[in-house]
């Protein structure tokens, strides 16, 4: 038992760190792009943890300090192989980056000139959008859909899109956002617990 | 020796920037180009890179300051530095949260934080899709505003493609090929 047990843990740490490796060499454009790639591998393949986990470890991600791709690749290795996990699933994630651009830096100036990388990258920013409003579809089953929650929602949705567009420039203002909804839902437990008391 | 001086900025750079690898461009034009390691240009030519190049963003621009104050060294103790405070106090938390996740505040706080994240998620691509729209995917008003038609036609058409995807073959979407499928327009429609 115990050594099928073994077996079993490595195996997962190699899934990990492979798992991560896509993550780390198809997320393009900023954090959140590895959304997509996270729910369909992590979420949907392994089965490792499921949409609403996924909110929850990217509300820890932006809170904590670090790049969130790290704090997620982590965080998720953690709770599938211990420490071990979470170290094979944070190399994953860097690996792709570190070899890409470690070669690219040695032309950087040739690379930064070439039509067709501008091209291709003008053409993964369009394939990221529609995967990041793919993974938002996806994910909105995963949150209660009561008052209270698309309260929350439009709140911190025209928050984000009024300081963007007007340009004021709140510092820390997606962290202030995650301590808000943080401090609603404690604060609804709070009340519904009195309520059942009456 | 630089190389653990490579290590030190990069780990208080991972240390004190919160929410997105962007929040550490000031750090490091500080610490950086204020120690004349790079000049301002070549910084910039970095985030450019890191930003379109696959990865995180934070990771892609270590290594690239990294590798060219102090070759392959350089490059791994950078990144190392900026991995390493976010592994560290990840671990803490899980190790912390594992004892607390059936509390009712915990699941209570969570709760109220889902419809937060979400609508963090659908501002990015919101405001993402702006950009690449109107703005050539340079930040919101720092250029003038352009059109593209061509980006608002291959979104219109990809995006079709996925819903035909979902609603006629009744199958999911497949991230990475629509990533490899939305080069490869890219590279016919756009250069």
């Amino acid at each position: 038992m115990f050594l099928v047990k073994k077996g079993n843990k490595f195996i997962d740490i190699l899934l990990l760190f492979l798992t991560f490796l896509k993550v780390g060499a198809f997320t393009f454009g900023g954090g959140y792009a590895m959304i997509p790639i996270i729910q369909r591998e992590v979420v949907d393949k392994r089965k490792w943890v499921n949409n609403s986990d996924i909110l929850d470890i990217l509300a820890i991600s932006e809170s904590t300090p670090g790049p969130i791709a790290v704090n997620a690749a982590t965080f998720i290795g953690f709770k599938v192989g211990g420490f071990f996990g979470s170290l094979f699933a944070t190399l994953g994630l860097a690996l792709p980056s570190f070899i890409i651009i470690y070669i690219i830096s040695f032309f950087y100036k040739t690379f930064m000139e070439w039509t067709l990388v501008q091209a291709a990258f003008k053409g993964l920013s369009v394939g990221v959008i529609i995967l990041l409003l793919n993974a938002v579809f996806k994910l909105k089953s995963a949150v209660k859909t009561n008052w209270l929650g698309v309260l929350l929602f439009t709140i911190a949705l025209a928050v984000m899109l009024v300081l963007n567009f007007l340009q004021i420039k709140v510092p820390m203002i997606t962290l202030i956002l995650i301590a808000s909804g943080l401090l609603v839902g404690i604060v609804a437990t709070l009340l519904s617990r009195k309520e059942k008391t009456k | 020796m630089i190389y653990f001086e490579l290590f030190y900025i990069f780990f208080l750079i991972g240390l004190f920037t919160f929410g997105g690898g962007y929040a550490m461009i000031p750090m490091i034009q500080e610490q950086v180009v204020g120690k004349g390691w790079m000049s301002e240009a070549q910084l910039t030519d970095f985030i450019a890179i890191s930003e379109t190049t696959p990865g995180p963003f934070a990771i892609n621009v270590s290594t690239f300051v990294g590798s060219q104050t102090g070759g392959i060294l350089g490059a791994l103790c950078a990144t190392l530095g900026v991995i390493l405070p976010s592994f560290i106090i990840i671990l803490i938390v899980s190790l912390i949260m594992s004892k607390f996740l059936n509390n009712r505040f915990v699941k209570g706080a969570l709760n109220g934080v889902k419809p937060i994240v979400l609508a963090l998620i659908l501002s990015t691509a919101l405001l993402f899709m702006v950009r690449v729209l109107l703005f050539g995917g340079n930040s919101l008003y720092s250029v003038d505003v352009m059109f593209d038609r061509g980006a608002l036609g291959l979104l219109l058409l990809l995006g079709g493609l996925v819903i035909i995807k979902k609603k006629v073959f009744k199958k999911g979407l497949n991230p990475i090929m629509l990533l490899l499928l939305s080069a490869l327009c890219g590279l016919i429609l756009f250069s």
